[in-house]
């Protein structure tokens, strides 16, 4: 078994969903290359290599890959299929983007965002918002599989691989890259971070965010929040969590005005610990909340900030 | 411009999911069914475009048992001018269902494809990518907005860390996010002028695809159940708790 897995990462820095994902193509068996597809992405490179379980990396630089479209993967991958038994990428919306065109292109079914490897060709991913989990089995001779990193273990250092640098397709590509608007922050990232803070319709407006910011600075939180509070443009849409959002585990989820619905839950329920604050005893946010506070937020978030300087944080 | 929208007939949104006792799916006898979220935001997209003008036919296709006419109906009554419905009563994978989208699209020859970005019941984010692929076709997902110029779109996509725009040649195959549009609501007079639009119906065979399942489902569990914990009194009992008791801050 050969597996290729396409690594995560801004051209500077590899994203730890990479290390989840080795360890699902661990989970499966057999030699593990890396794809470092990227433009001045050295420094990823070298991480890559240094992961364990990684046998070798595969190192395409190219303009094309600064931002990689998905026609331009495709074009990358799928010739080096013809010598691997799976590929694997993160389902990050890179991975979700280009995945699936190569899977149409080797002419199997794509198992999508899996979160147990239960052996070679059987897989769990969750269906209906995670209100089922599916096994299947896979028939294709070779197999496409993008992985849910929050449900992997992330794999450590001390690999040595060998870094071979490959040819970048040529192009030209139907499509290009024009500009990006991305949402800054010093906080830790959403989908990485060990404590999230989240905001729902409750919170009324993106200014009283602020008082969501203010703790999590104290904790070195990331801040999420529902999809009514992106629809109404309290936040950018990066913030939003659920099914069609993202999909976080930490070790601390604390949601703030927000009901919880099916589609949120499905982003926020692996979480270590629950914590709830709503005004509303009956919100079906409490039935997963581990610790649940009925209260308003706006008097709870103050006094919540200044417990925690009391706290000593 | 001709516009091809396909729709998917799924479990309504606000439906709690069962799992069959059996463990071989989830209940759907007597469950309210609806056009996929991302689908209305699809139909209303081409919707939208035709008002604003340069396109002159919307057509939606699904692929889903007899009731999925019901689904074309809504389209056609949110705007779409006719409907193919391939019928079957199989489980057509995303694989098989872009298969049979780019015969149609042969047929068609649309200058778009909008889809929905993700099917809420099989959660796959795959078939419109799939699509693309299989035309040889530049793709636009998770699109939040979409400009139409000439052969170029301008999409603007989201992404995990914030907002990209990416132009496309056209024919091209987006698929819709969120935050693209709202969808409307069928006007009574509308929803009456949809049922004499015209549906076409045929059968996967029709297209000469081979839609044999490539996944075999082993079993359909429930997921972990989370039990409801505690209620605290207070602010304080709350930090006391997280930091005494849990150990997480
Ligand atoms: C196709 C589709 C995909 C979706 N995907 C997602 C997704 O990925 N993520 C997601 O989150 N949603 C998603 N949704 C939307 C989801 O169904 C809900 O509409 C949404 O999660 C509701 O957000 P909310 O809880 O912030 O708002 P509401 O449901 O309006 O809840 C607001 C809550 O705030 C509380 N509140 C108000 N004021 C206060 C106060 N002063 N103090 C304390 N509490 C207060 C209220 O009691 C209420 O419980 C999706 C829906 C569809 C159809
Ligand atoms: N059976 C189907 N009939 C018509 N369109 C479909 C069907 N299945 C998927 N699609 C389209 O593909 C999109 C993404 O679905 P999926 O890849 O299954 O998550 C949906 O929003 C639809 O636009």
């Amino acid at each position: 078994m050969s597996i290729l897995l396409v690594a995560e990462h801004d051209n500077a820095t590899l994203n730890d969903a990479t290390r989840a994902a080795v360890s699902a193509a661990k989970a499966i068996g057999g030699d593990i290359h890396v794809l470092v597809a990227g433009s001045g992405a050295g420094d990823v490179a070298k991480a890559a290599a240094g992961l364990d379980g990684v046998a070798k990396v595969l190192h395409a630089d190219a303009e094309v890959f600064a931002k990689p479209t998905a026609e331009a993967l495709e074009a990358l991958v799928v010739p080096l299929m013809a010598n691997y038994d799976v590929l694997m990428a993160v389902a990050s919306t890179t991975g979700k983007n280009f995945a699936p065109r190569v899977a149409a292109k080797l002419d199997v079914m794509q198992l999508s965002e899996i979160v147990a490897v239960e052996s070679a060709d059987t897989f769990v991913r969750p269906i209906y918002a995670g209100n089922a989990m599916m096994t299947v089995k896979s028939s294709d001779a070779k197999k496409v599989i993008t992985v849910r990193p929050t449900t992997f273990e992330k794999v450590g250092d001390g690999g040595s691989a060998s870094v071979e640098t490959i040819d970048a397709p040529a192009g030209p590509f139907k499509s290009q890259f024009v500009s990006e608007e991305l949402s800054k922050s010093d906080r830790p990232e959403l989908t990485a971070a060990k404590i999230v803070i989240s905001g729902g319709r409750g919170m009324q407006s993106g200014d009283n965010f602020v008082l969501l910011d203010k703790i999590a600075d104290k904790l070195n939180a990331a801040v999420g929040a529902s999809r009514a509070a992106v629809d109404a443009g309290y936040v950018p849409n990066d913030y939003q969590v659920g099914q069609t959002g993202k999909v976080v585990a930490p070790e601390l989820y604390i949601a703030v005005g927000i009901s919880g619905a099916i589609q949120h839950l499905a982003g926020m329920k692996d979480s270590k610990i629950i914590v709830a604050i709503n005004k509303d005893e009956e919100a079906p946010i409490f039935s997963v909340a581990d610790y649940g506070l009925v209260a308003d937020l706006f008097k709870v978030l103050p006094e919540l900030e200044e417990e925690l300087t009391k706290a000593g944080l | 411009m001709k516009i091809l929208v396909p729709v998917k007939r799924v479990i309504d949104y606000n439906v709690k999911v069962r799992v069959k006792p059996d463990q071989t799916g989830v209940d759907l006898a007597n469950v309210k069914m609806s056009m996929n979220p991302f689908c209305e935001i699809a139909v209303e997209e081409a919707v939208r475009m035709k008002e604003k003008g340069g396109v002159d036919e919307i057509v939606v296709v699904s692929i889903g048992p007899a009731q999925a006419q019901e689904t074309i109906r809504t389209a056609l009554a949110m705007g779409a001018d006719r409907g193919i419905l391939i019928q079957t009563d199989e489980t057509v994978e995303p694989l098989a269902v872009a298969k049979l989208l780019a015969k149609v699209v042969e047929e068609e020859a649309p200058g778009l494809v909008i889809l929905g970005k993700q099917a809420i019941d099989d959660d796959s984010n795959q078939t419109g990518q799939m699509l693309a692929a299989l035309l040889d076709w530049p793709q636009a997902t998770f699109a939040s907005e979409v400009v139409i110029d000439g052969g170029k779109a301008s999409v603007t996509r989201e992404i995990d860390g914030g907002l990209q725009t990416i132009a496309v040649e056209t024919p091209a195959v987006i698929t819709t996010d969120l935050r693209l549009n709202e969808p409307r609501y069928a006007s009574l007079p509308n929803i009456m002028k949809a049922k004499r639009k015209p549906i076409d119906i045929k059968a996967p065979g029709d297209y000469g695809v081979d839609i044999a399942p490539r996944l075999s489902v082993v079993k359909v569990t429930e997921p972990a159940k989370r039990e409801a914990g505690i209620k605290v009194e207070s602010v304080a009992e709350l930090v006391d708790k997280l930091k005494n008791k849990e150990g997480v801050i």
